[in-house]
Formats: structure tokens, sequence, C-alpha cells
């Protein structure tokens, strides 16, 4: 059974002002239980904004550092799941069912991959 | 337009739930599967129009309870049983609204569902390979064939087996309940054992030519990790998890390059997957209720957790799993778990101890055919340089091996027993892992309780 990273992207200059609704946050509630009962989640976090975060670049035998914010792309991840599921379309499901519990005024990203488990 | 393949993965997610709900109604696990099966049929001619619902496992478990509701209604010889169901049927029977309002039946609810059905496919009238197919038929959604597959069986047999057990639940007129009474730690036990023993046969397989067979682990690891979801108070739940979680974290160093075993003393533990190993921390945390003595299963995942704490062999701290084995021997004892407390003993306190320990039980009637005890007595005595001896010994655990690579690996440390001077002569014990797995004249796998077993290695 492949397990998949799933990475959640979004534009973080322009997240909705209120942030989670708490009807959202009750629906991520329920989304949390139902995954974990299905014994499906085996790790899960959002991350803190990319302005608390660093780069570190090895190029041509030398080490470069950079401090957040990375304005540069539009669409940063903004949290990750492991899950285990039998084939990528029952992740996607998943996924979905991940982007559904949204309100509307949020635009977000959702990019699946499978584990090498070579 | 949703493709077959996203309604399929909608309906293996929901499965066993869409059966727990059909079931509690009909109370009939085999009807109840095809009636889920009908609702995996519309949902398959709907939604390629109208789209997936918003709530499909609501969409799917609503239809299945009218399809339900209808056979109880038509069938005359389910009139008792629909007296008993009584008005329950008359909510169930609602046909699936739109949208389901979030207050659409309690999750608990659906919870109970799943936990009867997984009580009934585990239930002690049925044999225990019946148990283990029913289960990961019904609650791991796995196709007949994929389990025929996992257990090197055929088919038509697996099929067969499913079939019958089915039939074994309805003449037997198993209540479809989550049992609360005097039978509970029983009967919550036997839930327990198929779990494990379906991880034990991906683990170290007892027949054939692979010796992982990881599918399976993770099959079992899924049931257990559900498990623990939905009994949260129950320790022993939460100790299986965290046994399997542990367990499974070796897998990938188990194997050498080429499918050969790797005993746990040569594991490289960079390989051992950290995250499986926080899981099974957590869930031995979650196990530990304080005034409540520890059971079989949160002593085991004690063991393994003292293992996956040493980031090195040598750090192993045998003084702690022998007090460990000493009260797995309390609690459940067996001379399978004896023969793992010896093998820690021999690495506490040396080989010569160890062996005494082995020596006292080898006359066990359940080892009689168990190629772990002379594999155990041969690693002892080439730690104390008695070649000869350990070689017979190695030999002898060769012919009982049923797992063709763990015999070549004791037929090669026979070999090497016969060149003590050369390198890669084995001078540590093989500490192992659980993997009981005595079997049964009948070819049944049965077990006096979950021993560990000296896989030689881990």
């Amino acid at each position: 059974m492949p397990r998949f990273l799933t990475l959640i992207r979004l534009d973080e200059n322009n997240l909705p002002e209120d942030g989670f609704s708490p009807e959202m946050g009750e629906r991520m509630g329920a989304l949390l239980k139902e995954i974990t009962e299905a014994g499906v989640m085996l790790d899960t976090a959002a991350l803190t904004p990319t302005s608390q975060g660093r780069r570190v670049t090895y190029s041509g035998g030398t080490l470069t550092g950079t401090d957040g914010p990375f304005t540069e792309t539009k669409e940063v991840i903004g949290g990750y799941s492991i899950i285990q599921a039998k084939d990528l379309a029952e992740a996607e499901e998943w996924a979905n069912r991940f982007l559904k519990v949204h309100d509307e005024v949020w635009t977000v990203t959702c990019e699946i991959r499978q584990i090498s488990e070579d | 337009m949703t493709t077959a393949s996203a309604v399929e993965a909608v309906f293996r997610i929901e499965q066993a739930r869409v059966i727990a709900a059909a079931a509690r109604i009909v109370r009939d696990v085999g009807i109840a599967e095809e009636i889920a099966q009908d609702a995996l049929v519309s949902a398959l001619e709907k939604w390629p129009d109208s789209g997936v619902p918003e709530k499909p496992g609501a969409w799917l478990t609503a239809v299945a309870k009218r399809r339900a509701v209808d056979l109880v209604r038509r069938r005359e010889n389910y009139a008792r049983k629909l007296a008993e169901v009584g008005r329950s049927l008359e909510h169930a029977a609602e046909p699936p609204p739109a949208e389901p309002s979030p207050d659409s039946g309690p999750e608990a609810d659906i919870d109970d569902d799943l936990l009867r059905l997984i009580f009934t496919a585990c239930h002690p009238v049925l044999p225990t390979r019946a148990r283990i197919a029913l289960t990961l038929r019904l609650l791991g959604g796995l196709t007949t064939e994929e389990i025929a597959r996992a257990f090197l069986a055929t088919e038509a047999a697996v099929a067969q087996r499913i079939a019958r057990a089915k039939r074994s639940l309805a003449a037997a007129d198993v209540p479809f309940e989550v049992p609360y009474g005097p039978d509970r730690a029983a009967r919550l036990d036997s839930v327990l054992e198929v779990v494990y023993l379906v991880f034990n046969e991906g683990y170290s397989a007892t027949k054939g030519d692979d010796w992982v067979r990881p599918a399976l682990c993770e099959d079992a690891l899924r049931l257990a990790r559900v498990l623990a979801a939905l009994l949260p108070n129950e320790p022993e739940v939460h100790g299986l998890a965290a046994l399997l979680e542990l367990q499974a974290s070796r897998i990938p160093a188990r194997t050498g390059p080429d499918g050969s075993p790797v005993l746990l003393a040569d594991q490289d533990r960079t390989r051992w997957n950290r995250l499986l190993i926080r899981r099974g921390f957590a869930a031995l945390d979650r196990a530990a209720v304080p005034g409540v003595p520890p059971g079989p299963y949160v002593l085991q995942a004690a063991i393994a957790a003292c293992h996956a704490q040493a980031l090195r062999y040598e750090d192993t701290d045998w003084a702690v799993i022998v007090t460990l084995y000493g009260q797995l021997a309390a609690v459940r004892p067996s001379p399978v778990v004896e023969l793992n407390r010896a093998v820690a003993v021999a690495m506490a306190e040396g080989p010569e101890t160890g062996l005494a320990l082995v020596d006292a039980i080898a006359g066990d009637p359940e080892l009689k055919d168990y190629h772990l005890l002379p594999s155990v007595r041969g690693d002892l005595l080439a730690r104390l340089g008695r070649w000869d001896a350990a070689r017979e010994e190695f030999l002898a655990a060769a012919a009982l091996a049923r797992n063709d690579r763990e015999r070549e690996l004791l037929l090669t440390r026979a070999e090497r027993a016969e060149q003590p001077e050369q390198p890669g002569q084995p001078g540590r014990a093989e500490q192992s892992e659980q993997a009981e797995r005595a079997e049964r004249a009948a070819g049944e796998p049965g077990r006096t309780g979950p021993g560990p077993d000296v896989v030689p290695g881990g």
C-alpha cells in the first residue's frame, strides 16, 4: 500500500482575512477524525509562514542561505500530510475531501506525490 | 464527469461502513456485502452524470440502508428480526437528502456499526482462518484474489472459506453487536489476534519464498489504526497498534538486496522508519493507563520499543527486556515466551545461562516442531564455541523451517558452524520479534498467547 505526501500550496499573501471560520474548523476536525479512523493518516501539520523560514542552496560547491519570506513563488507550501492509501485515486479522494472543507473564499492546491519505497 | 476509478476509490474508502450500516439492518454480513455492492452499482450509474455527491459516504450508506430495509420487509423469514429492529427502520428508510445536513445521524452510530462488523467478523464461532479472511474482505477491503495471493492459497479456496464463514455466522445466529458483557475481553482478544496474525503472516511468512510480504503488514497495520481510533479506551488496542508500528518500522532493514533475511543484530538501523517508530511510541504512551497492569500486547510493544530505542545493537538494554519478558510470561505464559526470555537472558547474562533456560523448556510438546527452538539452541551453542552441536541444531531448524528464505539462512549458519574461524560467524544472539505461529495439527494458525518468537533476527 503506497504512501503519499500531500503538499498543500497556497498564496500566503492573499489568505482570507478571517482565516479559519469556526464552521471550517469544525469541518476540518470532523475530516481529521474520519481520515484517522480510516487508518489512513500517518502524519500531518500546518507550516508557519515562510517569513519564519530559511532556504539554503548548495551550488558550485558553496552554500548560500536566504531568509523568508519566499516571495518569488506565488504559492508556497502551507502544510503537508503523509497518508497511506491503496492507490493514487484513493489518495486523491482524500485530498478532495480535505479541499472541500475549506470555505469558498480559499484558493488551495493539493499536490499529491507518491513516496518512493525503494 | 466522474470516472469509474474515482467512484471505486470512494467506494473502497466507504465500503466497510456501508456494509456495517446494512448489516445492522439485515443482521447478515453476507447479504450486507451484496447490498453494499448494489450501492456501488448505483453510484457507478449515477455519479458519472451527477458528479460525486457532497457526502459520498452518506449517499452510499443511505442507498444501502434503503435496500436493506426493502429486503428485510420483503423476506418473510426476516419478519422476526424486523420486529427486533423495530422503529429504527422507519428512520433508516428515508431517502438520501440531496445535501445531507451535518446532523444527519450522529457519527457515533456509524462507528458503532463498524465495531459491530469487526466483532462479528472476528467471532469465536469461526475458525481462525475464516476470521482472518472475512476481516480482510469486509474491513480491509481486500478482494478475494488479493487475500488468496497474500496467503498463497487459491482464489476458490478463499472464496469458499469466506462463504462458509458467512453461513456459519448466520447459522449460529450470531448477534450483530459490540459485546459489553463479561465476554468482552475475550471477544476483543479475538479481534486483536486476527489483526496480529495477519501482520505476522506478512512479517515472516509461514511458507513460500518471500521472507516478508509488506502488503499484508500494511493491511494489518491499517486495521490496527482503525481499531485504535474506534476503541480509544482499550489499552491493549493501543498496545497492538504500538507493537505493529514498531515492528513495521524495521521492515525496510529486514531483507538484504537479494531478499535474504537480515538478523536484528545485523540490520542497518538507519533504514528503520522513524515516522513509524514515533507513531509506535505515541501509541505506547496512549496504552499506558495508571493503575492498570500492562497486558500482553502492551508488554510486547514495550519490548519492541526497547529495540527501537537502541541506535546500535550494542546499545540494547537487555536487562529491561528480560524484565518485560518476565512480565509477559506472567500474564500470558507460553513456551514461546520462555524461549524469547531465554534469548534475552543469554544477552544480558551470557549464553550459558540462556542455554540452561532453553534446555528447561526444550521438551515442551508445543515446541516439538518449532524451528526456532533448535535455531536458538544452535546460536547459543555457537556462542559457547560448541560448533558441532551448533551445526546439528541449525540443520534440525532448517528441516523444520517452512519459509524458504529462513531455511536458506539456517543452512548457511550450519555451514559456517563448520568453519568457526570464518568472519561473519554470528557471535550475537538472534533476538527476535514477535511472530507466534504455532500451527495446530489441522493447519489452523493458533497460539497460546501472543508470543514473540525468536525469528532469527528481526
